[in-house]
This record gives C-alpha cells, sequence and structure tokens, in this order.
C-alpha cells in the first residue's frame, strides 16, 4: 500500500504553481488536503508522475462575503464550515451539510476546491455547488474564466478544469434571510459516501413559493439540479401533498446507477425519501 | 484482600496508551520488505511467470521442497486438500500468493511485484454453495470428487414420530453472508535469521505460536528447535490469527534463503482479499412443535462455504462441525435430525471468526422460536420459557453435556429490565406517527473452556486443548507466570495476575505474565474459543496453589506451626490465631538461600500444572431495542441488553469489555458486514469503504448485567465469556426488525439486514412507499 514513485513540487505562490502546472499538464496532480488523493496513490490507482503541493499558496486560504457571493478559496478546509461562515440561510446550510462529509480529521485536510476538482458524484459540495449554482473561477497562465456549475461537472472524477488550470475560487451565490434551506443524506454509516441525498432551498412568501432550489447527488455520475422539479414548486403553496408529488417525480425521472450497496431501484426509494425530507425541511 | 471480582484497571493498558505497544511493524524497521504477488483471478491453470531480472523474486518453483498445508480430520466424510505455499499449476481463489518479491523497501517491492506477469489460463470459477452442490458441478479440487470435502449426518429414532405428532412445523431458510473477522491490525511478519546458530526467528501477529512452530517446521521438513515464533502485542484476532498461512511459511523460508531479516505487513486490501473469511452459510431448519409451544423435534440441512482451502489445525470442519453439534443451543428437546456439510468453492478460506457457526445457528433457532411463536399465538418469551433447558447436567440430542447454567433465569432478568410494557405503548403511539420500532429477544448456549476430549470427538489429528503453565516466585517474592495461552488484547494477564495474586498472597502489580514465546513459555495452543480464563486461568491457580504450598511449608517451619494453619494475604504469612507473621519476599529469599533447612523440599519456587477440562457452558440472553426508518430501510440500534452467565467473574470491567465488543461485532453482523465477491469470484469488497465495520456512532452503549451460576467443571468457578456477545446480537437485533416490522407481515432470515433487503422485503410486502 505504498504510491508508486512520483516527484513532489511545492511552490511559493500562485504564479509558480501556475507555471509549473503549465509545464507539466498532464504529468501532474494538485495536492491540496489530499484526503481522496493519496488514498488513491496508495491503491496505486492514480499514479502522477508529479504532485504540486499548494499548501504554501497562503493567497487561496480565504472566504470572503460580499452582497452577491460567498467566495471560497482553493484552501479552505471543510472545517472551516463547522460554524455559519455567513449570516442566514447559507451559512447555516453549510454548517449543516459539512457534518456530512467523511469524518473530523479527514474535514480538517480535504478542502472545499478539492471535492469540487475531484467530482466524486458522492461529493456533498458538488451537489451544493450544482444546485445553488454556483461559478468556479479557474486560473492558469493563459489567464482566468468563470465556469457556470452546469458546465462544470463532467462525469465521475471528470471536471471542465483544463490540465494547467486551478480551481482557485468557488463563488456561491448570496442567499436573502427569507430563503430557507433544508437537507438529507443516507449513508450506512456515520461518514460514509452517500448512497443518496439532496439538497432544497426556497423562498417563501405568504405561503406561496416564489423562488426554489433542489438537488440530488451519490445517485447518477454527478450531482443532478433539478430544474423542472424548481420550475414546478414555484408559485404553488408550500404542502406536505406538493412535497410529496414532487418526491415521486424526482424518483422518476432520474436513471440510478447501481453499486452492491444500492441496486438502481433502492436508489430511486432515496432520491425519492431525500427529495421529500430536505423539501420538507426547507418548507416547514 | 482478594483480587478476584474487582475492576483492577488492566495492567497491559498503560504501555498500550501511550504509545508503548509493541506490535509486528514496530520490529520490522530494519528487515527487507516482502511483497505477495497475488492471483488476480480466482481459478485457473498457471502457463508461465514473467519475472524482472533484475529482483529478489521466487515462485512456487523455488518452493518445490516444501509440503503443502494439509491438515488432517480423522473422518470418512473429511477429504483433505493440500494447500501448496505458493502453486506451481493452478490458482484457486483470487487472492492467492503466486509469487514473493523481497526489496530493500515496501514502495520497491510494490514495484517490483508489478512487474511479475502471471500468465493464467482462466477457468469458470465456483463461488456459492449452489455452483458447488449442482450435480453437474466439477470438483474445484482435483483430488477430491465432489465439492462436499467434510459432511456430519445424524438422526435420532423418534424424529419422524416427532414431526408426524407435530400440531406446527415451521420451516425457513436462513442465509448468512460471509464476513471477514477484521481485526484492527492485519496480518504480519518477521523472520529474523542468526547466523550464529542457524535458527529463525519469526515474530508475528498470531494467536497460536507453538502451533504456528510446529506447522512451519513440519512444512519446511525442519526440527522446532531450529525456529522460535514470538507473538508480540497483538491488535486482535477474534479466530483469523489462529491459522497457519503460507505467507509465515514463505517468510521463514526466505529468511533461511537468504540468511537475511525479512518482513511482511499485511495492508487491508490484502486482509479482506486473502486472510480468511467465516459465517458463509445456508442453513434450512424445520422444527416440529406441538400446540402448547413445546419443539418436540428438529430437522436441519446445514452448508458452508469453506473456501478453497482447508484451515490448519482446526480444518475446515470448524464450522460445518461445530454448527452439527451445537444447533439445538439453548433449548430442551430430543429428536434431531441434520445433515451439514462443508463446500469448498474458489473463494478465500473460512478460518474460525468469533462465534464460530453458532451466530448463524442462534440467529436460525431464535428465528424460528418467534415465528412459531407468532403462528402459534403464544408470547415470544413464553415459548422460550417452554423449551429451554432447566434441568443440569443436560444431554443434547448430539450427546454434549451442559453443566449448570440459567438460561430460563437470564432470560427473565432481561426481559424485566428491559420494561417491555412501557415500550410495547411507545411502540403503538409511534406507530401511529409513521415510526416503527421494535424489540428482540435471544437465548443461547456458549460452549467454553473445552480441553482436549472436545477436539478429539471432532476426529482432529492434532488435538488442542490442555494449557501448562509454569509459577516461579524469585527470590524477592516477585512472580513469573509463563503461559502457553497468547493473549491479543483481552486483558488476560490482568486477570490472571488477579487470580495468581489470591493465590499466593501478592499484589498483581507483582506479577509478570510471560506469553506468546516458544523459547519462554510451555507448549501451548494460544487464545482461542472462549478458553483462556478457563483453561489457562486453571493451570495457573494450579501451579500458583503449589507455589503457596511450598511456601506454607517454609512459614510453618520457620515459626514452628502447621502448614494449615498459614495465611498468605496481602504480602505476608500469617499463622492464624495469633499476632506472628513473616513477609513473604523474606520466605521466598529462605526457599532459595536456605533451602538447606527444609527438609524434604526442594530449593526454589517454581511449579507447573496442567489444566484439561471437558468444558462449560455459559449461557446468555441478548435484547435489542431498534428503530427501522421504512422509506430508507436504514435501522438504529437505540438499546441493547445483555443478561450474561459467564460463572465467578474475575475481573468484570474485562468481563464486559469482552461482551461490549462482541455485540458489536454482532450488531455488525446483523446490519453492515459483508464480503461479496461477483460472479467470477472477483472481490468487491476490499477495502473499509465497501466492507463496513462500524464505527462508535453505530453502536449503543450496552448495558450489562450478570448472573453467576458456579460450575464444578471450572477450577476457577469462571466459564469463557470471549465469544458471546458476538454470538448472541444478531438474533436479537433481527428478531427486533421483524418486530418493528410486523405491521407489514415481514419476516427476515438474511444476515446482514442491510437497508437495500429491507427496503426489497417492504416493497414485496406492499409497504413500500413510492413502490
Amino acid at each position: 500500500m505504498k504510491a508508486a514513485a512520483f516527484d513532489y513540487l511545492r511552490p511559493a505562490d500562485l504564479g509558480e504553481a501556475l507555471a509549473l502546472l503549465a509545464t507539466h499538464k498532464d504529468d501532474c496532480k494538485i495536492l491540496a488536503g489530499g484526503q481522496s488523493l493519496v488514498p488513491a496513490m496508495n491503491f496505486r490507482l492514480a499514479r502522477p508522475a508529479i504532485l504540486v503541493d499548494i499548501n504554501d499558496l497562503n493567497e487561496l486560504d480565504y472566504l470572503r462575503a460580499d452582497a452577491d457571493h460567498l467566495k471560497i478559496g482553493a484552501l479552505t478546509r471543510h472545517a472551516a464550515f463547522h460554524r455559519p461562515v455567513v449570516e442566514g440561510p447559507l451559512g447555516t446550510l453549510l454548517a449543516k451539510v459539512v457534518r456530512y462529509i467523511a469524518h473530523y480529521p479527514i474535514r480538517q485536510r480535504g478542502t472545499f476546491a478539492g471535492s469540487l476538482s475531484h467530482a466524486d458524484p458522492a461529493s456533498e459540495w458538488c451537489l451544493v455547488a450544482a444546485t445553488l449554482r454556483a461559478e468556479m473561477l479557474a486560473k492558469s497562465v493563459r489567464g482566468e474564466r468563470v465556469i457556470a456549475a452546469g458546465d462544470f461537472f463532467h462525469g465521475t472524477f471528470t471536471t471542465a478544469l483544463e490540465p494547467d488550470e486551478v480551481l482557485a475560487e468557488i463563488r456561491l451565490p448570496a442567499m436573502a434571510p427569507d430563503w430557507r434551506v433544508g437537507f438529507y443524506e443516507f449513508s450506512r454509516r456515520a461518514g460514509d459516501f452517500a448512497l443518496g441525498m439532496a439538497v432544497a432551498a426556497a423562498r417563501v412568501e405568504e405561503g406561496t413559493i416564489r423562488e426554489a432550489r433542489l438537488g440530488v447527488g451519490g445517485v447518477a455520475d454527478r450531482a443532478i439540479r433539478l430544474g423542472t422539479l424548481e420550475d414546478q414548486l414555484v408559485g404553488k403553496p408550500a404542502s406536505s401533498a406538493l412535497i410529496d408529488g414532487i418526491a415521486r417525480e424526482a424518483r422518476g425521472m432520474i436513471e440510478p446507477n447501481g453499486d452492491i450497496h444500492a441496486s438502481p431501484e433502492y436508489r430511486r426509494d432515496l432520491i425519492a425519501t431525500s427529495v421529500k425530507r430536505a423539501l420538507t425541511e426547507a418548507l416547514a | 484482600m482478594n483480587w478476584i471480582g474487582r475492576r483492577l484497571p488492566r495492567l497491559e493498558d498503560p504501555a498500550l496508551l501511550k504509545g508503548g505497544g509493541s506490535y509486528v511493524a514496530d520490529h520490522a524497521g530494519k528487515a527487507a520488505a516482502v511483497c505477495f504477488v497475488r492471483s488476480p483471478v480466482a481459478r485457473g491453470t498457471i502457463v508461465s511467470i514473467e519475472m524482472p531480472s533484475d529482483g529478489t523474486v521466487f515462485t512456487g518453483r523455488d518452493l518445490a521442497d516444501v509440503k503443502p498445508i494439509r491438515p488432517i480430520l480423522h473422518r470418512p466424510d473429511y477429504v483433505a486438500i493440500g494447500q501448496p505455499v505458493l502453486p506451481v499449476d493452478r490458482v484457486s481463489f483470487c487472492g492467492q500468493a503466486v509469487a514473493v518479491v523481497v526489496a530493500d523497501d515496501a514502495a520497491l517491492a510494490e514495484d517490483l511485484a508489478e512487474q511479475v506477469f502471471v500468465d493464467i489460463d482462466v477457468a469458470d470459477a465456483i463461488v456459492d454453495f449452489d455452483t458447488a452442490l449442482a450435480p453437474d458441478a466439477a470438483p474445484v479440487h482435483p483430488e477430491a470428487t465432489s465439492n462436499v470435502v467434510v459432511e456430519g449426518r445424524m438422526k435420532t429414532q423418534g424424529l419422524d414420530q416427532a414431526f408426524a405428532e407435530a400440531a406446527e412445523i415451521v420451516a425457513l431458510d436462513v442465509r448468512s453472508h460471509r464476513q471477514s473477522a477484521a481485526p484492527m491490525e492485519n496480518r504480519g511478519g518477521l523472520a529474523e535469521y542468526d547466523a550464529a546458530s542457524g535458527r529463525v526467528t519469526l515474530t508475528a501477529s498470531v494467536q497460536m505460536p507453538h502451533m504456528l512452530r510446529t506447522g512451519i517446521a513440519d512444512t519446511l521438513g525442519i526440527p522446532e528447535s531450529e525456529l522460535r515464533v514470538i507473538a508480540p502485542d497483538v491488535g486482535g484476532g477474534f479466530g483469523q490469527k489462529m491459522s497457519l498461512f503460507p505467507e509465515y511459511v514463505v517468510l521463514v523460508w526466505l529468511a533461511r534463503k537468504l540468511k537475511r531479516s525479512v518482513a511482511w505487513i499485511e495492508d487491508r486490501r490484502e486482509n479482506l482479499l486473502a486472510s480468511a473469511h467465516g459465517r458463509d452459510q445456508a442453513f434450512s431448519l424445520r422444527g416440529a412443535f406441538a400446540r402448547d409451544g413445546r419443539l418436540l423435534g428438529l430437522e436441519a440441512d446445514l452448508r458452508s462455504n469453506i473456501g478453497a482451502f482447508s484451515c490448519y489445525p482446526v480444518t475446515c470442519g470448524v464450522e460445518p462441525l461445530m454448527a452439527f453439534a451445537e444447533l439445538p443451543g439453548p433449548y430442551d428437546f430430543a429428536e434431531y435430525g441434520v445433515r451439514s456439510r462443508g463446500v469448498t468453492t474458489n473463494t478465500c478460506m473460512m478460518a474460525p471468526y468469533r462465534g464460530v457457526s453458532r451466530p448463524t445457528l442462534t440467529f436460525s433457532m431464535e428465528r424460528m422460536m418467534d415465528v412459531a411463536a407468532k403462528r402459534l399465538g403464544i408470547d415470544a418469551a413464553e415459548i422460550r420459557r417452554r423449551n429451554l433447558i432447566k434441568a443440569f447436567p443436560h444431554r443434547s440430542p448430539t450427546g454434549l453435556v451442559y453443566d449448570e447454567g440459567s438460561y430460563l433465569q437470564a432470560m427473565e432478568v432481561a426481559i424485566e429490565a428491559a420494561g417491555l410494557p412501557a415500550f410495547r405503548a411507545r411502540q403503538e403511539a409511534m406507530r401511529e406517527r409513521g415510526r416503527y420500532l421494535g424489540v428482540g429477544l435471544s437465548v443461547f448456549s456458549e460452549r467454553t473452556g473445552y480441553g482436549t476430549p472436545a477436539y478429539a470427538a471432532r476426529g482432529m489429528e492434532i488435538v488442542p486443548g490442555y494449557e501448562i503453565v509454569d509459577c516461579t516466585m524469585d527470590p524477592s517474592g516477585d512472580v513469573v507466570l509463563r503461559i502457553g495461552s497468547s493473549p491479543h488484547g483481552q486483558g488476560l494477564k490482568t486477570s490472571l495476575a488477579q487470580l495468581v495474586s489470591d493465590e499466593l498472597g501478592v499484589e498483581p502489580q507483582r506479577i509478570r505474565i510471560i506469553s506468546g514465546d516458544t523459547d519462554a513459555t510451555p507448549y501451548g495452543w494460544g487464545t482461542f474459543a472462549s478458553r483462556s480464563m478457563v483453561i489457562a486461568g486453571g493451570s495457573s491457580k494450579l501451579a500458583a496453589g503449589k507455589v503457596a504450598g511450598k511456601l506454607k511449608t517454609i512459614a510453618a517451619t520457620l515459626m514452628e506451626t502447621s502448614p494449615d494453619d498459614i495465611e498468605l494475604k496481602d504480602g505476608w504469612a500469617r499463622v492464624s490465631h495469633s499476632n506472628q507473621a513473616m513477609e513473604i519476599g523474606t520466605l521466598a529469599r529462605a526457599a532459595y538461600h536456605q533451602s538447606h533447612r527444609f527438609k524434604g523440599l526442594l530449593p526454589g519456587l517454581h511449579e507447573n500444572a496442567v489444566y484439561d477440562p471437558g468444558g462449560t457452558f455459559s449461557n446468555a440472553s441478548h435484547i435489542a431495542f431498534v428503530e427501522v426508518d421504512i422509506e430508507t430501510g436504514g435501522v438504529r440500534v437505540e438499546r441493547f441488553l445483555v443478561a450474561e452467565d459467564a460463572g465467578v467473574l474475575i475481573n468484570p470491567m474485562i468481563v464486559d469489555g469482552q461482551i461490549t465488543g462482541g455485540v458489536a461485532q454482532g450488531i455488525a453482523n446483523a446490519l453492515f458486514e459483508e464480503i461479496v465477491y461477483d460472479d467470477t469470484g472477483n472481490l468487491l469488497t476490499a477495502s473499509f469503504a465497501d466492507y463496513l465495520p462500524p464505527t462508535a456512532a453505530e453502536i449503543p452503549e450496552i448495558e450489562i448485567m450478570h448472573m453467576e451460576t458456579v460450575s464444578a467443571e471450572s477450577v476457577t468457578k469462571a466459564k469463557g465469556v470471549g465469544e458471546g456477545g458476538a454470538i448472541g446480537a444478531p438474533a436479537a437485533v433481527v428478531n427486533a426488525i421483524c418486530d418493528a416490522l410486523s405491521p407489514f407481515g415481514i419476516e427476515l432470515f438474511e444476515l446482514p439486514a442491510t437497508p437495500q433487503r429491507i427496503r426489497e422485503a417492504l416493497r414485496r410486502a406492499g409497504g413500500a412507499s413510492y413502490a
């Protein structure tokens, strides 16, 4: 259980890091928290020739909130979200979700941006980013670009990032105080990968849903934002019948994958239950 | 002051808790690293093995002189199968070691191993019993004519009559899926070559060091004197570390061949792939019940998947023959018919795992009792009341003799503590809110501390069972106990020290126990089968008793009284009814330095004793409370009670620890852990991301109550308690799930009861929302 040989580089700043990525491209992998990459290397499932360790890049270790966004720098660890990082529903949601990410020691090292770059289908942060319509700021020596969440995730462990790019910042849209949020995840043990999960958020005025966000994760090759169901929620009064109907529709509209822990049929059950419970929490 | 019965903190713990433990890997620093190249397929013919030209690599051809591992049972139904240490012609399971690489460090060894290419002509693997038992199934091993390699059968004369008279016949098919003992420390060994003597010292994470020495010496064809085996601190075994594995033979062979030290530290993937598994069993039962709920007779067809090879020394008979003999469990009925088969397949070898068959057979009997109770309209506790053994000694239909126990009383104590009326009210109220709570009961017997007669009855060529203990008090009055048992986390040294303290009148802190070193301990059988407290404890008590007798004689001589008037306590030898006393240390010094004064006594204080008991039955009742989430199929164990009778408790805290750990593994068995192969025999659960030992978050506090039935079958009055927790818990948990789901009429007979399986059952029962 030892990694294959690799070279280890530790740039001092972002400029140096980007230059290394530009030089080595596919031969290198970025090491941030290493909580997925290092085990994969030890199993020899990942065999990068070069590791570019970005842990000295303090300029990427930040959380900034402005009127429009919460901006999450690439070195922000999961543990930073244990307490709400912003006031209001977004901070509440992130603090709830983070407790489902693996275990406490892993959350001390793993990073938000690392989870998104790794793009595990059962990643909680990928679900949050997809559902809340995050924007990803990618940087390279060629410049920078913003990628919408809908374009960012290409499938299991694959994203829109080019080999010379680093995911430098994630921008989550701010949520006004009148949004309500919900999250539900089912896994076999505390800290396990989700077999099914859902994020829901809604803005309700006088009993009527004005805006909605809904997504499910852990069931297919990437997190799925359920845009058509969001549209169905808008303009309707919140009720358990409405939630039940949405959950049934979610169950039918996704072709889930199967593995030893959950057949596609069982995952459909978990999609429905996760959607129902996340929505129920958000609309309570 | 008496030390027996006290919750003395474990003497082992300060070192373990402060990082002072000494495991195999702690010793392996300077040795060359060994890596095994393992078969990627379950079955096939080895065509060729391509090796890198610049590395140290050996294959089965290099080890041609090494004999296969071939344990023997003297039974006509047993087919002996040899396990080559490294195979030459064919592979029999996915993960079987086919070559070995030696390099300066572990990463280089893995690099080298990647360059070994094994060309295998792949054949269709036989993975499960149904395939293996099909009439046209090709034998897994050419030396066997079928895939049944051990089979026990019996039928009592009145069985047919019992079924003819039955008011209700309950038939059920139980399936227990395969599991791993998953010890915290994987296997590992360091073989060191001593140039001066030519001896090899193997330091290995094992439970039976003497047996390993015998097995390796026999396989290599060398005298045992050329090998020393040390079991240092061992991070859990649960049976998995009893067996002689090919890897250890190869390590000793390498050290002798290369005349250097070599170490293999197993990783988790290898452990799940190639160490040993257990509990892969399918039991079909038919119970004949009278109208009043009495079990009149039992008929059983039991299949155990024993994997590709037979484990040494206990053989592949361990699961099937345990199931054959002990299925009747705690119940009193006369008529029994059974056929129990061990079936070989192209999968990892079965070896003992905590409980050995009894988790599955207890699950089977306890599910049957619950189903019968429902059918006959009798309460679940009441049907057990009518069937439990009440008179002792009890003779089971298979001839086992049960010593005094408390089967009924333990169940009543557990039921009383459970507060069932209040629970039933809460269950009813919660159901109306769509929440499903359940309670489940299990009762079982646990045969423990059995010596050579029990093993000889199985027909084992190697008959384990006795223990020899050497007890020495040195001139300063400190004590050394040398034992053949080999504890690996149980706290045995503390318990033995308490036992010996009461014999010798010295504090436990002054008693040092040496175990796990074949150069320093008497030949013994190690630690397994809930035996050490009973058997090593018995011989420790007897050996210490002899030393105490000698001390009393010396004290009596020096104080001019009779040995019968001497009491050894708190470091002093006191003359009763007087104020005369001498320190035990002074007596010890006299034993060595003034020996001429004691006519008829040999100099010094050194005695040994052997204990070889027939065995004693512990018993317990478990009650589990669960909540089932009917939408996800998830189960949460809310509360768990144990009423345990393990006789006299030497250290109740350690006993509680054994029970708690066992119950945690039992809950794992009930809900979480499952080794899964695909149809080709490829392992799908090769890490703890897919093989799921529960965490502290999934295990509730275990509430434990003790009964103390004193048995004449144990000189320490203690019964074994190592396995009971694991035996009773799966039945209690699944009975509780079925109680929770009783509104849907669901009965589950499969372990583990995973969320997916529970949802399937709900869907079939029409209780699935969204179905």
